[in-house]
């Protein structure tokens, strides 16, 4: 079973949707022993970092998260949930993200809209043995990115300069984009995750 | 700069059904919102919005079915509007599945109304749209439809819109709207250029030279049609070939697996 984080954040309903789309069994996750027998832990988040992170920590969910880490479970932040694995963010100072992977992730300067909503091209540097070659078009709704020419970017965007689009540490994956909304290109990478993790 | 300009279709959806016609007017059914929402996502649609506009007491029921049978079968963004009066509707439809609620006449009338959706699901849920009509010194804000003039300059309105929490403007033109004269250069121009928050043009397309004419000329985000489509006409790839052609960059359709 893929556990989704469900701290109350965000669309969760529609990452479950997508990956039983592409038959893999998923569900939403609160509780310790449940999150315990998870194959893979899915960090789901939309919206402001600040009420993301204390969602997260109110539930209490970081030493499970990190317990889970320590046991070798893969892990997938996507958007804000991925925001959260970095050590914190510009958007909310206060806030602690889980500190998995160095740095912060700061409000993109010098780009035409904000938040940057819509469909952009992925590029990667390299290829993840979760996902592969995930190079495609993605759906993206944001106004802070971490930063691109950090070691753990792995794929990047141009919108007004380079933002980092995916993230990877040991046992750690990192998508920026939502790709449960991103089409066929988004349902091919969590099919491809989801085959990596079982 | 590699962001894509949007073409989203939208579906006008009474009793559960599409209808096309003028607005309000002479509706007649244009199927059911699932296959169509199906066909666009086939053809490249980058989004989709549906408008409830079911004049019933039942309307919210309708509409909150419409987004968990539209959510069970489509995997790109779509955004429902039509009687969501505040936070509390908003939240029952984004939990059914929606990604982003459309607000028009009821935060005219409470414009803490988007405040309290943004400030609950995040500006990225909170689409404000704006029918206008031009006036003598500029655009006017009209509600219900078109039906009942504001007295608000549309500009100022989305400006005070995005202060709120507003993270996109849908708007409307209500010179264009039905027309097929093209989108409403004029207006658009001078909203996207008001505000710093993506910008959703509506009204007038008649066909792929329209959303050529729309992106070359002002800074719409994306581009918004209901008829055209619905008539099968023009499909949204033929919008995305003119794009492309022209310079303007789309985002390459992948012909989805469940077609």
């Amino acid at each position: 079973m893929i556990a989704v984080v469900d701290y109350g954040v965000g669309n969760l309903a529609s990452v479950l949707k997508a990956f039983r789309a592409v038959g893999h069994a998923a569900e939403l996750v609160r509780d310790p022993v449940r999150l315990r027998d998870a194959r893979a832990i899915v960090l789901p988040g939309v919206g402001h970092f600040g009420h993301c992170s204390r969602e997260f920590h109110r539930y209490d969910l970081a030493p499970l998260v990190l317990d889970a880490r320590s046991r070798g479970v893969p892990i997938l932040g996507i958007c804000v949930g991925m925001q959260l694995l970095f050590e914190g963010s510009e958007e909310a100072e206060d806030a602690p993200g889980l500190g998995l992977i160095a740095g912060q992730v700061r409000r993109m300067r010098g780009v035409p809209r904000l938040p940057q909503t819509g469909w952009n091209e992925v590029r990667v540097t390299a290829t993840h043995p979760w996902i592969g070659d995930a190079a495609a078009w993605y759906y993206f709704v944001h106004s802070y990115a971490a930063d691109a020419a950090a070691p753990a970017t792995l794929g990047t965007i141009d919108y007004g300069g380079e933002r980092a689009a995916i993230v990877a540490a040991d046992g750690l994956l990192g998508v920026q984009f939502h790709p449960e909304k991103s089409g066929i290109a988004g349902l091919r990478l969590l099919r491809a995750f989801g085959e990596a993790v079982a | 700069m590699t962001l894509a300009k949007r073409i989203v279709p939208c579906l006008d959806v009474k009793d559960g059904r599409v209808v096309k016609g003028t607005r309000f007017v002479d509706l007649r059914d244009a199927g059911d919102p699932i296959e169509l929402a199906r066909r666009y996502d086939g053809q490249g649609a980058d989004e989709l919005v549906f408008l409830d506009i079911t004049a019933s007491a039942e309307r919210r029921r309708t509409v909150v079915e419409l987004a968990a049978r539209v959510a069970d079968v489509l995997f790109i963004p779509f955004t429902v509007g039509g009687g969501i009066r505040g936070a509390d509707d908003a939240g029952e439809i984004l939990r059914a599945g929606a990604d982003k609620v459309a607000l028009n006449s009821a935060a005219v009338r409470d414009p803490d109304a988007i405040s309290a959706v943004a400030s609950r699901f995040g500006s990225q849920a909170m689409v404000l749209a704006i029918d206008a009509r031009a006036t003598a010194s500029g655009y006017e804000v009209v509600i219900d439809g078109g039906r009942t003039p504001t007295g608000n300059d549309a500009v100022e309105w989305a400006r005070e819109g995005v202060r709120r929490g507003a993270g996109e403007i849908l708007l409307t033109s209500m010179e264009t709207d039905g027309t097929r004269r093209g989108f409403d250069l004029a207006l658009t121009a001078a909203v996207a250029g008001a505000v710093e928050v993506p910008v959703i043009a509506s009204g007038g397309a008649s066909g792929p030279a329209d959303f050529v004419d729309l992106f070359r000329r002002t800074g719409a985000d994306a581009g918004l049609a209901a008829s055209i489509f619905h008539h099968g006409e023009v499909t949204v790839a033929d919008v995305k070939a003119a794009l492309s052609r022209g310079g303007i960059v789309v985002r390459p359709s992948e012909v989805p697996a469940w077609t």
